[in-house]
């Protein structure tokens, strides 16, 4: 077995040290009827290249999203990831050290995450960030339990235009009941959460470009907010687009949570992936997650440690401010050198060229007999309505090799509202030949349904 | 602590430091400092795009970025990894995190296009051959556990830990027994324990351990009470020693009306050894990035799958995969998504791959040497060192307190920061809380007799030069990493979180 | 004459409250303290404040029931002056007692150090 250093003989010498018999007796404590008397019924162990074999058959049962015209978005984007960023974080100091608990012998890690701190908060236009979460929705349920902490209210009102699947994390982490309002879907971009907030709220939710591509007004719903003394907790789950859109952090927002995927993560079928969070100065105390700060060491020279870790529960246990252990490391560490590749110059041509993109996508779609863009407003994403239900058209259209974006009934097969919107994303690997073949396969199967 | 005695350090932290040191051992200044807002490492076409979409909500707001070209990048992210220690570098005998070996074929395995470059809700049609992982997965944690059913979305332990913890919150309402809101915790338990107990709305009764660092039933049995929803304990426990009474623990559990949480962070030392289900447990979280090799990136990202006893099956959150399909939407008693998406596919694919390695017969052999390794540290350094709870085996970790260092001056943080300069990373500290000072130590099956031999002599060194009275070598320690000991009081007084130009820095004190 | 609780808080005649020098170097470098309310209620043995280091998070519990007269903002921008100067600067808050009959159950000097050795 490869990864086991010892040889028999070797176990024979140290069980003489220890002074034990076999190595079954160091598990003399453990009630018999406990151990196994056989081994386990699974497969005994195997050569890297029988491993790699059945490791590869399953991944071929998978269609690649890089494998023809690829449109689906819904929280989760296909961006182009440079060479750089994957080679580097595929470093040994990089993959395989541990959380910084030992800040001498962990500088690489606690500057890394000073800097995506510092990166993280410059983009979402607040003041501090922490050193990130699990992904964009539990941060959301996250940042909701820290609205009522802070506020010392309880409820919460959710838009609309927020990820269904947000939504649902909030209500598993919150549970059913009057303080949590979830507003019906709004594929049409209508907002209606200005007149739901009162004395009672502790904060809102909205989600911008929301679930179904819409841009929204910040400023209003931050100024409605504060008016009834609630705060604004602003949902980003394409960051990208901050590099063409309004910082929520300028239009007032409280507390900020995006999805950092798609800089420098992969679409890995759901996970790992890098949820963001940022807030102002004042709050720091209540937000929950890993902190980096800088010191110096005793001979003055600078240094970053983790710190304000009485938040945490490792040391304030039943009161800490979350049971929150990990952060999502590696990959917090492929989102900072992505952006520091891209830069600001970068970014922002990033981000003009999705916007092209989805411009041409929504043109292109308005040539389309039957479909209709419900979208006045986005960034690279987009809801179209067919005449017809859409998941039997993206199904045809799979089976034809386009994976033409998602029927939003997938996520809510319940609202007959839904039933005939699909949700699109563009991104820079969109390609003319893309467009052009998912317009045609549209309209071959709208016509074929006629 | 003495290093924090010293007074207050000037100025707020001197910005603009330049690269010194070699390229071995540099000071590697920040992104900020030799990045800018012009400078990029991609090459993208600049395109004309119109507001006509945009709302009126374009970004005038400055982002203040900075990039950096391609090789800038590279010899700034390549300097600042050779300031991490790491497991290929060496050992980490961290009690209780299970440091062992990060395979490479994970790696690989992850990045083929097939796992990597699927999205989460793409037709279910285009991606059997994820749902086929998932299953695949499921089987060999629950064959592991002997359980009825495994939750796989939970994206750490500590997330595992919620999702079993409502499982558990769901079955007691469901069956009328809502009333009960308190959670039985041994002492001994790592915080998200009661974290997440709290966190679900549950007060925390606490289980003192006997003398032996376990816990008895019979304590247990006082503590049981009508409103009690659940204990929670961890098997082996963190002092690193298998609860002798967890049968009967569990017995009395049930017969109460309660469940078993079971925290797995220790499963390493049972492994194909013990299954879990056979004792009783109800749910239990598996931390894929210790026990299953998954890397930890400096932090994460984890990955906590929970598995689930017959009782708990119904309750688990949705999405899971059953019978080839996909589910997702609540039916019957399962609780709502606790995340986005289908979990940590790419944990997933490197975890499998990983008991693919090793088999079921390999999975046992770890478990062994695991327990082996501890063992043998626990045989070579137990005459310097003080043992708390002596007289029996320990599993995969061993534990000393500080009693060893009555008198010296040395405390185990000092201790801890010496073994840095003798090129170990320390050891887990001041955990479990139940013993005083407590070094917890955790070599895991992955490292060899020669460099466990290396540890031990280092160890009993420290040990003896400590005795001999010569503190300082400790409490200045250490003096041979990328920076001496850090101000961490300095840091949480005058919290600086994200970098400033240095023309926005308020004026120094001094 | 100042009395002591066997959690470390000290509270003297005059109703204020803080922790003890034995205390304060326990904990270590003291980095934030969280005050109660001026007005704010509260029974003997009710968590009055917290007080955190680097590494921990300790409650104060209030010695005696009584109303919290005054809290000392100073510990907002230097929460080391309980560790510095425990017993004088680094006072915590001020109880106006309910019954300073309350205070005849706590320890004295004498019966503090001995808890202390």
């Amino acid at each position: 077995m490869r990864y086991l250093p010892h040889s028999e003989a070797e176990r024979a010498q140290m069980l003489a040290v220890i002074g034990a018999a076999t190595a079954e007796d160091l598990f003399a404590r453990v009630p018999t009827q406990a151990l196994l008397h056989e081994p386990v019924n699974l497969p005994k162990h195997s050569p890297e290249f029988l491993v790699e074999a059945h490791m590869r058959a399953l991944s071929r049962q998978n269609v690649a999203a890089g494998d023809g015209p690829f449109f689906i978005g819904a929280g989760a984007y296909r961006h182009h990831v440079p060479a750089t960023v994957d080679h580097l974080i595929q470093r040994s100091e990089w993959l395989t050290a541990y959380t910084p608990y030992q800040p001498e012998v962990s500088q690489g890690t606690l500057q890394m995450l000073f800097e995506f701190q510092t990166q993280v908060a410059h983009l979402t236009g607040m003041e501090v960030a922490n050193a990130s979460m699990y992904d964009g929705s539990t941060a959301t349920a996250e940042a909701v339990l820290m609205a009522r902490r802070l506020t010392r209210r309880n409820r919460i009102v959710l838009s609309g235009g927020l990820h269904p699947h947000y939504r649902d994390v909030v209500r598993t982490y919150l549970g059913d009941g009057p303080d949590l309002v979830c507003l019906p879907a709004s594929p049409e971009g209508q907002g209606d959460i200005l007149n739901r907030i009162d004395a009672e709220t502790a904060a809102i939710v909205v989600q911008t470009p929301d679930f179904y591509g819409h841009l929204r007004n910040l400023r209003a719903a931050a100024d409605a907010a504060h008016a009834a003394g609630a705060l604004l907790i602003v949902v980003v789950t394409e960051v990208v687009s901050l590099g063409l859109i309004e910082a929520p952090g300028a239009l007032g927002a409280d507390i900020v949570v995006c999805e950092g995927q798609s800089i420098g993560n992969p679409l890995n079928y759901g996970g790992p992936y890098v949820g963001l969070m940022a807030t102002r100065k004042e709050f720091v105390r209540q937000m929950p997650g890993r902190l980096c700060g800088e010191t110096v060491d005793a001979d003055g020279t600078r240094g970053f440690v983790l710190t304000l870790s009485t938040r945490e529960q490792h040391i304030r246990r039943e009161k800490a401010t979350s049971n929150i252990c990990t952060n999502a490391g590696l990959c917090a560490l492929a989102f900072s050198i992505h952006m520091s590749l891209l830069g600001e110059a970068g970014l922002k041509r990033l981000a003009r060229l999705n916007h092209e993109r989805a411009v041409k996508l929504a043109r292109m779609l308005g040539t389309v007999p039957g479909v209709e863009l419900l979208n006045k407003s986005f960034f690279n994403e987009m809801t179209i309505r067919l005449p017809v239900p859409a998941a039997p058209v993206v199904e045809m259209l799979a089976q034809a090799g386009v994976l033409a974006g998602l029927p939003v009934s997938r996520l809510e097969p319940h609202d007959p509202a839904v039933e005939n919107l699909i949700v699109l994303a563009a991104t820079e690997l969109t390609t003319d030949t893309d467009i052009e073949m998912l317009a045609d396969c549209l309209n071959a199967a709208l016509q074929g349904d006629a | 602590m003495s290093m924090n005695n010293q007074g207050r350090p000037t100025g707020t932290g001197s910005a603009g430091v330049a690269a010194t040191g070699s390229s071995l051992l540099p000071n590697e200044p920040l992104l900020f400092e030799i990045g800018d807002t012009e400078h990029s490492g991609v090459d993208l076409p600049d395109v004309e795009i119109d507001g006509t979409f945009l709302g009126g909500f374009e970004r005038r707001s400055e982002i203040d970025l900075a990039g950096l070209t391609e090789p800038e990048a590279l010899r700034h992210y390549v300097r600042l990894s050779r300031l991490n220690y790491s497991i290929d570098s060496g050992m980490y005998p961290l009690g209780s995190c299970t440091m062992k070996h990060n395979p490479r074929l994970n790696e690989k395995m992850a990045r083929l296009p097939g796992f990597a470059d699927i999205h989460p809700l793409q037709p279910v049609s285009t991606v059997k051959g994820a749902l086929r992982l998932m299953d695949e997965l499921a089987h060999w944690l629950m064959t592991l556990t002997n359980t009825a059913a495994v939750c796989l979305t939970p994206k750490a332990g500590a997330h595992g830990e919620m999702a079993g913890m409502m499982a558990i919150r769901a079955a007691q309402d469901a069956a009328g027994q809502g009333h009960r809101r308190v959670v039985l915790v041994p002492e001994s338990a790592h915080g998200t324990n009661p974290a997440t107990a709290a966190f679900l709305g549950y007060s925390v009764r606490s289980i003192p351990a006997r003398d032996d660092g376990t816990v008895d039933v019979e304590a247990v049995k006082v503590a049981l009470s009508p409103d009690v929803a659940a204990i929670m304990l961890t098997n082996p426990n963190t002092c690193g020693l298998f609860e002798p009474e967890v049968i009967e623990i569990a017995a009395a559990v049930h017969e109460a009306g309660a469940f078993f949480y079971c925290d797995g962070a220790n499963f390493n030392a049972i492994m194909g050894v013990v299954r879990p289900g056979d004792l009783g447990i109800d749910a239990m979280h598996i931390n894929l990035h210790k026990t299953f090799s998954t890397p930890h990136g400096g932090g994460g990202p984890g990955a906590g799958p929970v598995v689930l006893s017959a009782a708990l099956a119904p309750f688990a959150p949705v999405p899971f995969v059953r019978k080839g399909e996909l589910v997702e939407h609540i039916e019957g008693q399962h609780l709502g998504r606790i995340t986005a998406f289908n979990g940590q596919m790419g944990m997933y694919v490197r975890a499998l791959t990983y008991m693919l390695s090793h088999g079921g017969d390999g999975l046992a052999q770890a478990a062994k040497d695991a327990v082996l390794n501890a063992n043998y540290i626990k045989a070579r350094l137990e005459r310097a060192f003080s043992v708390p709870f002596p007289g029996q085996p320990c599993m995969h970790e061993a534990l000393f307190d500080d009693s060893f260092l009555a008198g010296t001056g040395v405390s185990t943080l000092d201790f801890a920061k010496a073994l840095i300069d003798e090129g170990f990373h320390p050891m887990t500290m001041y955990f479990p809380l139940v013993v005083h000072g407590a070094m917890l130590v955790e070599p895991t099956e992955s490292e060899s007799k020669q460099t466990l031999d290396r540890f031990c002599d280092v160890m009993l060194d420290l040990a003896a030069d400590a005795k001999a009275g010569n503190a300082g070598r400790f409490t200045s320690a250490p003096t041979r990493a990328p920076r001496r000991r850090l101000d961490e009081t300095r840091a949480a007084r005058s919290p600086v979180l994200t970098w400033s130009r240095p023309e926005e820095l308020p004026q120094a004190a001094e | 004459m100042t009395k002591f609780t066997k959690d470390h808080e000290y509270i003297t005649e005059d109703g204020t409250v803080g922790i003890t020098p034995y205390a304060q170097e326990q904990l270590g470098d003291i980095v934030f303290v969280e005050l109660p309310k001026v007005g704010q209620k509260l029974k003997a043995g009710d968590e009055a404040a917290v007080v955190e280091s680097v590494k921990a998070a300790s409650e104060i519990y209030a010695p005696a029931s009584g109303t919290v007269l005054a809290i000392n903002t100073a510990l907002t921008g230097e929460p080391g002056l309980i560790n510095s100067a425990p017993e004088t600067d680094g006072w915590i808050f001020k109880l106006a007692l309910d019954d300073a009959g309350e205070l005849d159950g706590l320890m004295d000097a004498a019966a503090y150090a001995d808890l202390t050795k």
